[in-house]
């Protein structure tokens, strides 16, 4: 492409346009100029003296100090996780990398060097940084820090040190509670900086994952200390010249009581499930427990890849949080929140009854929807309904007063959304109506829909932890609260202990006479004639509960194995509780997976529990109360 | 072949006081990476390599029948613009951005190459419509310059998208940008100024922080510009002298050989030699705005007057940074910094200088 020719009047104007903007560039030049120089000036020579003193004469180094991380204790102060220092052998931090791996293969001559340790050191020298040291290998014993010692003057830059570890002395246990502490990822980093606390964090620090640990990460970090020394002119240090000490972290009282968690552990044996037990008068969780868990010192030197492979693949997957993050269909632990639901509305009353045959029809429809009991349960109330758990009243009742009512009364209970437990990672659950599925699968809601979801068998999904809010909140009896596992914060400075205070979620608002209703009901279920009969017999105190069958229709996530096949198709045992029944102290959901009848497979645990808690005993610690 | 018209060939086409300065600059820059990367004979070779390799495309530009210019700008323009579409794809993310691009049989940083296509393009393009240029044509080029700095800002590279931006407002400002149009950005500018603070990623607020009060985060986001102050302060007039310098020998400063080599000169030749650079960069500047004001046409002033003050802006943002007086972002010492990218576009910038200053009479129609 030829340009235009010019016409050269245009021009000339054109010229003289450009040599005023020219002079004018040629000022803010001199300007710029003029701050840069006053700036330069002013370090190199007006504060000359001051900026010598600092590079010259003191060569500081500024060395990180990690503070101690707060612990975490129980309702009677049992410890459920804690610090301990060890020593570890550390490698300063090297410019060139060159005879890295020399220096470790001398060492692993004398201590054991693992190939986890190689992997982990591997990944430590990818993520390093100029200040922090690198951890060739952590806790040794006594005799082979006197074996390195002895050997020392063969390693000149590798140092004894010593980090604090954390240690939760019930392991597995607490697993799914506490969560662990892990090494900082860059989307760990990444998120810190974004809520502005990249600065409390160096590249190879830990922090809590999961669990309360991870819930209350701001608490438990403290914040970080610097010491600055004085090296000499080899980098070698001379002095500390001042400490910024770091502030250890605070610590956590729980409302969880150790003794549930290990009465729940034993009950449970091997099987998979999840137990959660809170108090109904505020919300505190007692017990939390998901079983199977995991080792959480696996986690805290950073986990091998092996190792995680191995957790990963497993086929109990035991690092899916079930008290939170399992989904379930309620089965018929939801028939009380319904039954309540048919009395609140207006469309039952206490003197109400129907005849069942052992099914239900939809008028107009063959099809019948059948009840567990082949021959019906003759005449039954609302009160027999629940004793004997009839299916057919509630298919009635779920046809009677329609989606939208049984859809108000469950989010009343708290199903459908996140109860707001303080552990990260809860599922929503679902509370089924039209225009979910519309949205959903772009279909029409059917009446047979409604149906299935009267007795816990639809769509509805819930978590333990709402089912145990939800049956809570039935124990209250006017609020549901917000579950809460940690009590008292304690700033270790000052040992000031602030409590948590319990947080309403919704107030029920229900007549006293229809709680009654149920409250009665759940009783009988308990005793002789009822489905928990026999996990309730001999006990000192009475109990209020409702079993549930859930059909397992999905092998969601397992792998195909022909010898556990059939026991992973068994329906999932659940059970709903709270004791004693007259003034409720605590309310329960226990879930077996593929445990079959929940009066068998899951009352009997709520019963362990129930009897470690409310049977008097001596008291382990004082109460941090 | 004599020795005479060797020197003929190699020489004809160079402004040789410039290049005088030029490599000058360079012999500090040995010097002081040399001290910087302590005594590492290998990122010397390395740098050595780089500065030849630059050189060598540098004569080649300048010899470049001038014509050529005009010529290549546009679909320089357009290659430079794929490119960086494509990395924006396929590019390898390092350090958290995407900026390179591996093409099989090269890896490149499209975003280096647009330092040179955005000011040949932009220039073209007011000469071409010079007689008639208007509001519109301003625009038009606004729009231009505006596409390959938002891609950039994406990667995300703040201190290559200011360089781009700041070569074609230049071309755009000279061009004859009407006063009034530039006050109306600059108002608006001020009274985003607010609103922008709000829109900030904490760690951008956290940037801006760290330059009002380093010392909030020694070892993070204040770390640099507290060590690099200590460097240069501790320097003082005549400097620790060569590899004395402590801060950067005991590894007190990071980026000592790339983005904060400034602190390292100024920390071992102090005062003093920092003046002795501050002439030559002078001297390179003086001599680039001389060559822009007697050029002869249009697009030959304005490629040779945004070359000259994007120059300035390397080296006034890069010091900028070092002292302390700007937040830090990505931009090397121009001719000193390690690294092959900006030594290669920086001379393939001042060898169009050479280009133009050479084919003054030639094009003068």
């Amino acid at each position: 492409m030829r340009p235009p020719n010019r016409s050269t009047r245009h021009r000339s104007s054109g010229i003289i346009d450009f040599k005023k903007r020219l002079g004018a560039t040629l000022v803010a030049l001199v300007i710029l100029v003029g701050i840069l120089a006053a700036r330069i000036i002013y370090l190199q020579i007006i504060r000359f003296e001051h900026y010598s003193v600092m590079s010259n004469d003191n060569r500081i180094k500024v060395v990180p100090r990690i503070p101690g991380r707060g612990m975490i204790f129980d309702r009677n102060g049992v410890v459920l996780a804690e610090n301990y220092s060890a020593y570890t052998l550390e490698l300063e931090p090297l410019e060139e990398e060159a005879d890295f791996w020399g220096v470790v293969d001398g060492i692993s001559n004398l201590i054991e060097i693992t190939n986890d340790d190689r992997e982990r050191i591997q990944e430590t020298l990818a993520r390093r940084s100029r200040f922090a040291n690198i951890v060739i290998r952590g806790e040794l014993s006594d005799e082979e820090a006197a074996i390195f010692l002895a050997n020392a003057y063969t390693f000149p830059k590798v140092k004894l040190g010593a980090r604090l570890y954390r240690r939760y002395p019930f392991g597995e246990l607490t697993s799914h509670l506490l969560g662990y502490v892990g090494r900082v990822t860059d989307q760990d980093l990444e998120d810190l900086e974004r809520q502005g606390q990249r600065s409390n964090y160096l590249r190879t620090d830990r922090k809590g994952k999961l669990g309360i640990e991870g819930y209350y990460e701001s608490a438990l970090r403290g914040k970080l200390g610097y010491d600055y020394v004085e090296v000499n002119s080899k980098g070698k240090t001379i002095r500390t010249i001042e400490s910024d000490l770091p502030t250890n972290g605070k610590n956590l009282y729980l409302s969880i009581d150790i003794r549930l968690q290990q009465a729940a552990e034993e009950a449970f044996g091997d099987r998979r499930g999840a137990l959660v037990a809170l108090d109904p008068n505020d919300g505190s969780v007692l017990a939390f427990l998901s079983k199977p868990g995991f080792d959480p010192v696996l986690f805290s030197l950073g986990i091998t890849r092996d190792n995680w492979k191995a957790l990963q693949s497993s086929p109990d997957r035991p690092l899916v949080n079930r008290a939170i993050a399992g989904t379930y269909p309620p089965g018929s632990t939801i028939k009380p929140f319904f039954a309540l639901a048919g009395l609140e509305s207006g469309a039952r009353t206490a003197s109400w009854t129907m005849s069942d045959p052992g099914y239900f029809t939809i008028k107009g429809s063959k099809h019948r929807f059948r009840d567990w009991k082949k021959n019906g349960h003759g005449v039954v109330d609302t009160h027999k309904a629940i004793v004997e758990s009839c299916d057919t009243y509630f298919y009635k009742l779920a046809n009677d007063v329609g989606i939208d009512v049984l859809h108000e009364y469950s989010r009343r209970f708290g199903f459908g959304s996140p109860t707001g437990l303080d552990i990260l990672g809860e599922y929503a659950g679902l509370a089924p109506n039209p225009q979910w599925k519309q949205k959903r699968f772009g279909q029409k809601w059917f009446l047979g829909d409604t149906i299935s979801v009267g007795i816990g068998q639809g769509y509805n999904l819930v978590t333990p932890t709402q089912l145990a809010v939800a049956t809570a909140g039935l124990a209250n009896g006017a609020n549901v609260f917000v579950p809460r596992i940690v009590q008292g914060i304690q700033d270790n400075r000052d040992q000031e202990l602030e409590l948590t205070t319990p947080l309403p979620m919704f107030s029920l608002k229900l007549h006293a006479e229809n709680v009654e209703l149920i409250h009665h009901a759940m009783i009988d279920v308990t005793r002789p004639g009822g489905t928990a009969a026999a996990a309730a017999a001999g006990a000192k105190y009475t109990f209020a509960g409702k079993t549930g069958t859930a059909q397992v229709f999905s092998l969601k996530g397992a792998e195909y194995n022909e010898a556990q096949i059939d026991e992973r198709l068994r329906d999932h045992a659940l059970f709903i509780a709270y004791a004693p029944a007259e003034h409720p102290k605590i309310a329960l959901a226990v879930l077996v997976e593929n445990g079959g009848h929940g009066g068998s497979a899951a009352a009997p645990i709520a019963r362990k529990v129930f009897d470690t808690y409310l049977t008097p005993r001596v008291p382990i610690g004082e109460d941090f109360r | 072949m004599t020795l005479g018209s060797i020197r003929s060939i190699l020489l004809k086409k160079m402004t040789v006081s410039m290049l005088v300065a030029i490599l000058a600059v360079f012999g500090i820059s040995v010097l002081v990476l040399f001290s910087a990367s302590q005594g590492s004979w290998e990122k010397l070779s390395t740098h050595l390599v780089n500065i030849l390799v630059a050189i060598v495309l540098m004569w080649c530009i300048a010899n470049l029948p001038f014509q050529y210019l005009h010529r290549i700008a546009l679909p320089l323009y357009f290659v430079g613009l794929l490119l960086l579409v494509l990395t924006m794809f396929i590019g390898d993310a390092s350090k958290g951005a995407q900026r390179w691009l591996d093409l099989g049989f090269v890896r490149l940083q499209p975003s280096e190459l647009m330092k040179i296509a955005v000011p040949l393009t932009l220039a073209w393009y007011f000469d071409r419509y010079e007689k008639v240029l208007s509001l519109s044509n301003f625009i038009l080029a606004m729009v231009l310059l505006v596409i390959p700095v938002a891609l950039i800002l994406e990667q995300p590279d703040l201190g290559t998208a200011i360089l781009v931006l700041a070569s074609g407002f230049f071309i755009i400002f000279f061009a004859g940008l009407p006063l009034r149009v530039l006050l109306a950005f600059v108002v608006l500018f001020l009274l985003a100024l607010p609103f922008a603070w709000e829109f900030l990623h904490e760690y951008q607020r956290l940037r801006v922080l760290t330059l009002l009060n380093p010392y909030a985060d020694p070892l993070g986001s204040g770390y640099h510009t507290i060590q690099s102050a200590i460097a240069l302060g501790s320097g003082g007039f005549f400097g620790k002298g060569w590899m004395n310098g402590t801060q950067s020998q005991l590894n007190f400063l990071p980026e000592g050989s790339t983005d904060f080599i400034f602190a390292v000169f100024g920390e071992e030749f102090g005062l003093l030699g920092i003046l002795v650079l501050g002439v030559l960069y002078g001297f390179i500047i003086y001599k680039g705005l001389f060559i822009a004001s007697l050029a002869s046409t249009l697009f030959a002033r304005l490629v040779a007057i945004s070359v000259t003050l994007t120059f300035f802006i390397y080296a006034f943002v890069n010091i900028g940074m070092v002292t302390g007086i700007l937040p830090v972002v990505g931009v090397p010492l121009p001719l000193v910094s390690y690294g092959g990218t900006s030594a290669v576009t920086l001379l393939l910038g001042l060898g169009i200088l050479m280009n133009i200053d050479k084919n003054r009479r030639l094009v003068q129609t």
